[in-house]
């Protein structure tokens, strides 16, 4: 009854939005303002026909999709976490280093996506390098963060308790940092998703991306849509998978 | 088993602010020196000072004969203010922690925690987590985690400053008991006049900023009676008042001290 409870706000609003569209775009009326043809603004019924139609084109295209998310999620973890424990190493690496840290995120990934392609070719490669880079930073920032507001008290009496540098960082900023670790993770799960389709638009063969792409050269607009609800379905598990995984490491919260 | 401690001519700054200047004292093997003053006066600076987590800019301090500040890290435990219990570990685990640190297993650290939970009457609260103990409880279990360091020299930073009235009554009570089982070196430093008469052999007043003792005053012998009865003898109620006017004419009205 509880989880009925939690889920149940949500799930109302998601049908309302839904209905709302069903009427607006069924009637011609959303055609109509648009001044469109009526297949170029689907509804969400002829959206979900596509999608079981075509299920097995859109799946193939979502399990690439969902490897270079995934793989370039882990990445993007890795690099993250260990700058974060770099960077609080000492206060003149996490000063000389953060402002370079800042502006690899001012770099426009529309532009850079295409020289990536050019590099590493048209595999998951470039996709691997594109999410990486956007996704490490929420992670970084959040977890430096964590690690900065260790309680020094704390520290101070595990000092006289015989603790190593080491147990310091395992017994006490690591248990610390890691809810700031899952927020970071939430935030660059979902921005992932955002960076696969990228990278897919900058060359590929196939990715939900790839096939939004050819659909929209097609006006397959319904199609498209399908993919993006696909996209979006993956976006929410994702995130709701670390979330569940955060209620259960974190217990003590 | 438990060390002495000394210290002389101690002095320490942090910039232009002269935090500590001049500052002696000595406690024997097994003896608890209250510390008293002001706010400000430095009185954790040289608690920090002491185990070993600084040196002072000038003079020495002596831990089981030994200077060094690794030396004095070594022999040193200290409990600070705020309780520090660790919120992701139970209390047993707290407690257990330097035992840990030393390299023993989980198992090892739990059953020599477990022994001093129940001896010192906090059985049945081995598996709380630190949020579902009430504050009297936390600042227990902080004390056994600092005791179990297995350290000669115990120093406590107004460990019952957070508590209301009437559970740092009891919590002192409970300690005082504990230290006449499992004796200690121990500074302990405190705003409260009454809980440093009653649980310090001694009691060092110390200046306002920069600090140093003023005075060193013995505490009333404490027979086996209980808190109240040995805080409202006659003998306790003068000595409070002396410290009160010791600390008084040091300049500012005296903190604490109910």
């Amino acid at each position: 009854m509880k989880t009925v409870g939690r889920w149940l706000p949500p799930i109302l609003l998601i049908v309302a939005l839904f209905a709302l569209w069903q009427v607006a775009a069924a009637s011609g009326f959303m055609a109509d303002q648009l001044n469109l043809e009526e297949f170029l603004v689907p509804s969400p019924s002829q959206i979900f026909d596509v999608l079981w139609q075509d299920r097995g084109l859109i799946a193939e295209n979502a399990r690439v999709t969902l490897i270079e998310i995934v793989a370039g999620f882990f990445v993007a973890l890795v690099i993250g976490l260990l700058a974060a424990a770099l960077l609080s190493t000492s206060d003149l690496i996490r000063r000389t280093s953060y402002p370079v840290i800042v502006a690899s995120q001012t770099i426009p990934i529309i532009v850079i996506a295409p020289v990536l392609v050019v590099w590493f070719g048209y595999g998951i490669g470039p996709k691997l390098a594109i999410i990486a880079l956007i996704c490490f930073f929420p992670i970084t920032v959040n977890t430096l963060d964590g690690l900065r507001s260790v309680d020094r008290d704390s520290v101070k009496m595990m000092r006289t308790l015989y603790a190593s540098r080491l147990q310091i960082f395992r017994r006490i900023e690591i248990p610390t940092a890691m809810p700031y670790a899952f927020s970071g993770a939430k935030i660059a799960v979902a921005v992932a998703v955002i960076g696969a389709v990228f990278g897919e638009w900058a060359g590929s063969e196939k990715g939900l991306g790839h096939l939004m792409l050819q659909d929209n050269a097609q006006l397959m607009t319904d199609r498209l849509f399908a993919s993006v609800f696909v996209l979006s379905a993956i976006a929410i598990a994702l995130f709701a998978l670390i979330g569940l995984l955060e209620r259960r490491v974190l217990r003590w919260r | 088993m438990s060390p002495s401690l000394s210290g002389r001519e101690i002095g320490h700054a942090f910039g232009d602010t002269v935090a500590l200047d001049g500052l002696e004292f000595s406690v024997d093997a097994g003896q608890v020196l209250a510390v008293v003053g002001p706010s400000g006066c430095g009185k954790s600076t040289l608690l920090e000072l002491i185990c070993g987590l600084g040196d002072p800019d000038t003079g020495t301090i002596e831990v089981a004969g030994k200077t060094g500040a690794v030396n004095r890290l070594e022999g040193c435990a200290y409990m600070p203010q705020t309780d520090c219990l660790l919120p992701w570990y139970s209390a047993i685990d707290n407690a257990g922690l330097a035992l840990r640190n030393k390299g023993r297993s989980k198992a090892e650290a739990r059953r020599a925690a477990a022994e001093l939970f129940t001896r010192l009457g906090l059985n049945g609260f081995e598996q709380s987590r630190p949020d579902e103990l009430s504050g009297g409880m936390r600042q227990r279990v902080a004390f056994l985690r600092t005791l179990l360091s297995g350290k000669g020299v115990l120093l406590l930073d107004e460990p019952f400053a957070a508590l209301d009235a009437i559970t740092r009554a009891e919590v002192q009570e409970w300690l005082k008991g504990v230290l006449r089982e499992e004796r200690r070196t121990i500074v302990l430093v405190t705003h409260d006049v009454e809980e440093a008469l009653y649980l310090g052999d001694r009691v060092a007043v110390m200046s306002p900023r920069p600090g140093r003792f003023l005075e060193t005053i013995e505490s009333p012998s404490a027979a086996e009676a209980s808190r109240l009865e040995t805080v409202t003898t006659v003998e306790f109620t003068a000595r409070r008042q002396q410290v009160m006017t010791l600390l008084g004419a040091g300049g500012l009205a005296p903190l604490g001290g109910s």
